[in-house]
């Protein structure tokens, strides 16, 4: 193909600097300066605004940690079994129950919310359950638990993937290697097979905690009103109170934080993390 | 220990498809008292298809979906066949910054498109909705097209140059063909992407359009009601079939396993 092809990619660069680069730029932008009198200003506003409430947004930003590593580490230890079994399955069927775990991720993301929200409720399913043994009504939702629950419901998915497609790529002649220089079950485990798999448990920690830190939808369904996540604070001065510089400003934060968990990811997790990960 | 593993993953499967099941079986629930199924009907579907909040809803969603895949795919595709041909680093900063919308969070996307549309002074609305979906639809076409280019034999072209052919004519008749399975997973990726959306377009649109996800967000908010039961068992088959099909069609398949929230 020609030397001037490139120019059939020329549409596409304008439009992304104008699409993706741009609004970027302005999230920056309108988190330090304010329009008056026509013009726009420096200014610290917004960042004194944090402070000052510092009381709503602190408490959020601390919950929103709290729920997102709590449900990131549930993910884990009910995710890295999970893998485990499935890697090593010899069944016929193996293709059959991967393709079951990754078949939710691409459920709709407010279905799946919406249906734990039936079952979760006062007169839903599990409380029902539980009232034939005489057990009381437990009030699941709005409430923090039932935030972590939608979110180790909503994103187990991801923990599984990217651990399995690791531990299935894994050099089986390794764990054979160290089985025949006499260790045990749990030593090959902890010496051999974890190490190597630890790409894949980042990559999966990375793919769980973001989606959590940044959600709104789910502790708006889950949490009610009154459990606001960062997200929640987000989306309120945005859609809500019209206040776009403090909404920017929140935003910025949440870069921030999703930005330094990439970075420790990419640190932390081996040359192939990204294998099953976001890009595959 | 291998009962105990059976029963682990037994017991994840059934946590994770738990709450769909249930949520189908009692969209076919007669009664509209819930955790009581007294008897199948249909009447729940029926109401749907009478709710004119709902179908406007639909038809914007399916209006969108159709729209900004088909263009996303256009683009997409002229789009990654220029890229093919480009010099190392500009091919680099190009797909980096295509990956940008696919790696950000999307309250981040959706935060600075509506910012953007703002300061802009455009009205939100229909038209903003669907520019958003362009915006991270055209980086699913590019990345399943690419693949696709690089596997195709670099002298086909030039050979189609040397018989005579137009460039043009070259590109249509040789590196189409050629290209047009990732075409094709391309445009369906964009689709699925586009049907399923919720943040995004929830911070992009206004005037009253609004898409299924975002009527289930608001419904939910609002409570249950068996009409949402029937709407998302209608919305869960459609995905399911859509994603069959995008599976079926290999290759891209890994890249699938890249969606997020």
């Amino acid at each position: 193909m020609n030397k001037r092809n490139w120019l059939l990619s020329a549409p596409y660069l304008i439009w992304t600097i104008f699409f993706t680069v741009t609004p970027l730029a302005l999230v920056f932008f309108f988190a330090v300066f304010d329009k008056s009198g026509g013009s726009y200003h420096f200014t610290t506003t917004y960042i004194s605004q944090v402070f000052k409430e510092k009381g709503e947004v602190f408490t959020s930003l601390i919950r929103s940690l709290r729920l997102s590593l709590i449900s990131t580490f549930l993910c884990l230890i009910i995710g890295y079994p999970l893998a485990l079994i499935l890697s090593q399955s010899k069944s016929k069927h193996k293709s059959i129950y991967t393709t079951l775990i990754v078949l939710p991720m691409w459920m709709n993301f407010l279905i799946r919310t919406y249906a734990l929200l039936t079952l979760l409720e006062n007169n839903g399913l599990i409380n029902q359950f539980l009232s034939l043994f005489g057990i009381d009504r437990i009030q699941f939702l709005y409430r923090e638990s039932s935030i972590a629950i939608g979110m180790v419901y909503n994103y187990l998915p991801f923990m599984v993937l990217p651990i399995h497609s690791v531990l299935v790529k894994m050099d089986k002649r390794l764990i054979e290697a160290a089985e025949d220089l006499g260790a045990n079950k749990r030593k090959v485990f902890t010496r051999v097979i974890f190490p190597l798999s630890l790409g894949g448990v980042m990559s999966g920690i990375t793919m769980v905690f973001i989606p959590s830190i940044t959600t709104f939808a789910l502790s708006q369904i889950l949490g009610g009103s009154k459990t606001l996540l960062i997200g929640d604070l987000i989306e309120r001065q945005f859609l809500e109170f019209n206040n776009w510089g403090y909404g920017s400003l929140l935003s910025v934060i949440v870069i921030i934080i999703v930005l330094l968990c990439m970075y420790l990811s990419s640190k932390f997790g081996s040359e192939d993390s990204g294998e099953g990960g976001l890009l595959g | 220990m291998k009962a105990l593993k059976r029963f682990y993953v037994l017991l994840v499967y059934i946590i994770l498809y738990a709450p769909i099941a249930i949520l189908i079986l009692y969209s076919f629930n007669d009664s509209k008292i819930r955790g009581k199924f007294s008897g199948f009907s249909l009447r729940w579907y029926k109401d749907l298809f009478k709710d004119g909040e709902i179908l406007r809803a639909l038809y914007y969603t399916i209006l969108c979906a159709l729209i900004a895949s088909v263009l996303s795919t256009i683009i997409g595709t002229i789009t990654a066949i220029g890229m093919y041909k480009m010099k190392k680093s500009a091919k680099t900063v190009l797909m980096n910054l295509s990956y940008i919308p696919m790696l950000n969070p999307e309250i981040v996307t959706g935060v600075s498109l509506m910012l953007l549309f703002v300061f802009l002074s455009m009205q939100r609305g229909f038209t903003t909705m669907l520019l958003a979906h362009l915006v991270f639809d055209i980086p699913y076409v590019i990345i399943s097209v690419i693949p696709k280019l690089k596997q195709m034999n670099p002298y086909l072209f030039e050979a189609a140059l040397d018989l005579g052919a137009h460039p043009f004519y070259a590109y249509r008749r040789v590196v189409l063909p050629e290209i047009m399975p990732g075409i094709i997973t391309g445009f369906l990726f964009a689709m699925t992407m586009s049907i399923d959306d919720f943040v995004i377009s929830f911070f992009t649109t206004g005037n009253g359009v609004q898409n299924l996800s975002i009527l289930i967000y608001d419904s939910a908010k609002r409570g249950i009601s068996p009409k949402i039961n029937a709407l998302s068992t209608l919305m869960f088959i459609t995905m399911l079939v859509l994603l069959i099909i995008v599976n079926k069609r290999d290759d891209t398949q890994k890249t699938l396993y890249g969606k997020d929230d």
